[in-house]
């Protein structure tokens, strides 16, 4: 893992609130190989998308990264100076918002604000930002002559394609899509997904897929993070935290998404309960009061992350145990709260 | 051969002033699909071209005293005696030209009194809207201050204190009538900050001056013409009603001017239908269309309204 493009370290990003503060990112770490998609994935609230826009350092104003490296390319953007920030976004790090119909303004074309971006950041002339225009549209599939066209006439899968053009115009290195497909019916997440790939490829871009369904992560990224109540609770390979996960939350995870495989008799096994409040976190492993398998050490001090295999890396004590776990993970019954 | 290419020219500018006129045409959103609306936009533009015209079509100036071929006062004469073509006053002017000077002041107070009133709302409700915090609260409160004043009695006041004039109409709206106007836009611009462009202009290092103009006010926009529609009737409809009280000015012949004056004058009595229906009529046309254009508007700004 020697040429990762973007290494997190330790992140803590915490919100001020007017009684005092709350870390929604509390001590991440994981690391974006060059030229793979990883996948950020949690529960609603579980800071994925703090931590997303961390990277950018584009956060709400009562935000702050309190600890921790976010070293891309060498240099640790936790500390750069704010007015040398604006050199890095977009022309290296390019974010795809989540609404794209929200982050365009209405009341210009889309080719105006593409050019925006080419002439204002990229210092492009005239008719190199029209060229690239153009590119960009064929890039992302969309005929050049729609450039011309406000937001409002284009469907939600074609602003988002937009979005991703805007994004791509500098040529980034890192590419943070913030659930880019949340908003998209299935067969059109399809089509974007594969552009993404595809892109992805033609371009070697490092992308950041931010989402909270497994089933976009498993048919598009490398790796996964598996982020739970503000901590990495699993990072490596897709097919390894998918096939064999080493955390109690992701076996609970995979039990409760559909599986088109097996022909199971349909029934989901949620987990139960919700994630605590990361005002008041629990001692300990965060995951251990929803855990079916939390041990008295779960409940006193926080696991470290160790890796079980090569690149794959898991949070829990009982982490070596994955094997047996995972039988018993298997089983509703596991999962029943005791009446 | 010099000609041809001179005409080409003249074609290509005449087409792309076309085009930009176009352009223009396009970035108002008229409300062309809307029978209604386009009626009242038809309306207006008969007005507006009475309004400047005025002078070729009224026969006489509004406040001349004519009399009649044998040296008589020409006053309470029946429409088409003696040529006049809607008949004349008990002090001998005539009506059908009162009416079209009247169209006028109506358009004069009214257009002035919605660019004020649109102006001073947009630039109240954005500055409250986008900054927030003590500003906005300083502003909507003296919004609930205007909302508090009752409008009619305000002018009343008003134009007793000042000369009487139309442009205390004008000039009372513009200091009450800015509240409605500067809520909504309030109400819009709130949401509007937070729009994912907003946010990026100011990652960029835009200016508040910069995102203002450049994206806060041009999504606006629609909104600001819409409640400058509704100000146009309000405004007009106010000094018809100012005039008709007696506290508008005798010097400038209004359509509310014209009601005072038939209804000093006993022209119910005299069965004068002709003196006092057409201005009614006129103040009914302008203010409807108004109307009517506003609602074309609500429903391009509002699709989900429906009818």
């Amino acid at each position: 893992m020697t040429e990762a493009l973007l290494s997190v370290r330790d992140l803590r990003v915490s919100y001020k609130l007017s009684h005092g503060s709350l870390d929604a990112v509390d001590g991440a770490s994981f690391e974006v190989p060059q030229g793979s998609i990883v996948g950020l994935v949690g529960e609603s609230g579980c800071g994925k998308s703090t931590a997303a826009r961390a990277l950018t350092r584009v956060i709400a104003d009562n935000a702050a990264i309190t600890g921790g490296q976010i070293v891309f390319d060498g240099r640790d953007i936790a500390r750069i100076p704010e007015r040398n920030m604006n050199a890095l976004r977009w022309r290296e790090i390019a974010f795809v918002p989540q609404s794209a119909m929200n982050s365009l303004d209405p009341v210009y074309t889309v080719e105006s604000q593409l050019n925006e971006v080419l002439r204002k950041r990229g210092g492009m002339g005239r008719s190199d930002a029209r060229k690239r225009c153009e590119e960009l549209f064929e890039l992302v599939g969309i005929e050049t002559s729609r450039l011309k066209d406000y937001p409002h006439h284009f469907s939600g899968g074609m602003r988002q394609r937009v979005a991703i053009a805007i994004a791509l115009a500098l040529k980034p290195k890192l590419v943070i899509a913030d659930e880019p497909v949340t908003a998209l019916d299935v067969i059109v997440q399809r089509q974007i997904l594969d552009q993404l790939r595809d892109l992805q490829q033609q371009l070697g871009l490092s992308v950041i897929l931010v989402t909270h369904d497994i089933s976009v992560v498993a048919y598009i990224c490398d790796r996964t993070v598996v982020m739970y109540a503000g901590r990495v609770s699993e990072e490596g390979p897709v097919k390894a935290v998918l096939r064999q996960p080493a955390h109690p939350y992701s076996m609970g995870l995979k039990n409760a998404f559909p599986d088109l495989q097996s022909s199971a008799s349909g029934v989901l096994t949620p987990i139960e309960g919700a994630p605590p409040s990361l005002a008041e976190p629990p001692p300990g492993c965060r995951f251990a009061p929803r855990c079916p398998f939390a041990a008295e050490l779960c409940r006193q001090t926080a696991p470290l992350s160790e890796e079980v295999s090569p690149g794959h890396a898991a949070a829990c004590h009982r982490a070596s145990e994955a094997g047996v776990l995972r039988s018993q993970a298997a089983l509703p019954q596991t999962w029943m709260v005791p009446a | 051969m010099r000609n041809a290419t001179a005409e080409k020219s003249h074609v290509t500018i005449a087409a792309k002033a076309i085009g930009a006129f176009r352009h223009v045409f396009q970035r108002l959103r008229l409300p062309l699909r809307d029978p209604f609306a386009v009626a009242g936009l038809c309306i207006y533009l008969l007005f507006a071209l009475t309004a400047i015209c005025a002078n070729v079509i009224a026969p006489y100036p509004a406040t001349e005293i004519l009399f009649n071929p044998d040296f008589t006062l020409a006053a309470d004469l029946r429409p088409g005696e003696n040529g006049f073509l809607l008949g004349t006053t008990s002090l001998g002017r005539d009506i059908f030209s009162q009416i079209v000077y009247g169209t006028r002041s109506a358009l004069l107070i009214g257009l002035t009194a919605a660019v004020i009133v649109a102006l001073i709302g947009s630039i109240v409700g954005v500055v409250a809207g986008y900054f927030g915090g003590w500003v906005d609260t300083l502003l909507m409160r003296l919004a609930d201050i205007a909302f508090g004043i009752p409008f009619l009695p305000f002018v009343i006041v008003l134009a007793a204190f000042l000369e009487p004039s139309i442009w205390n109409v004008v000039f009372a709206m513009a200091l009450v009538l800015w509240r409605d106007t500067a809520r909504v836009i309030r109400s819009q611009v709130l949401t509007l900050r937070t729009r994912g462009y907003v946010d990026a202009a100011r990652v960029c290092g835009s200016s508040d001056l910069k995102i203002l103009l450049r994206h806060i006010a041009p999504n606006i926009m629609p909104l600001a013409f819409l409640y400058g529609s509704i100000a146009i009737g309000w405004a007009i409809l106010t000094e018809a009603s100012i005039s008709f009280l007696g506290f508008g000015d005798p010097e400038s012949i209004s359509w509310g001017y014209m009601l005072q004056d038939a209804f000093a004058n006993q022209a119910l009595g005299k069965q004068a239908y002709y003196w006092f229906l057409p201005p009614g009529i006129c103040i009914i046309l302008i203010v409807s269309a108004g109307f009517f254009i506003t609602r074309g508007y609500e429903q391009i700004l509002f699709p989900k309204l429906g009818r």
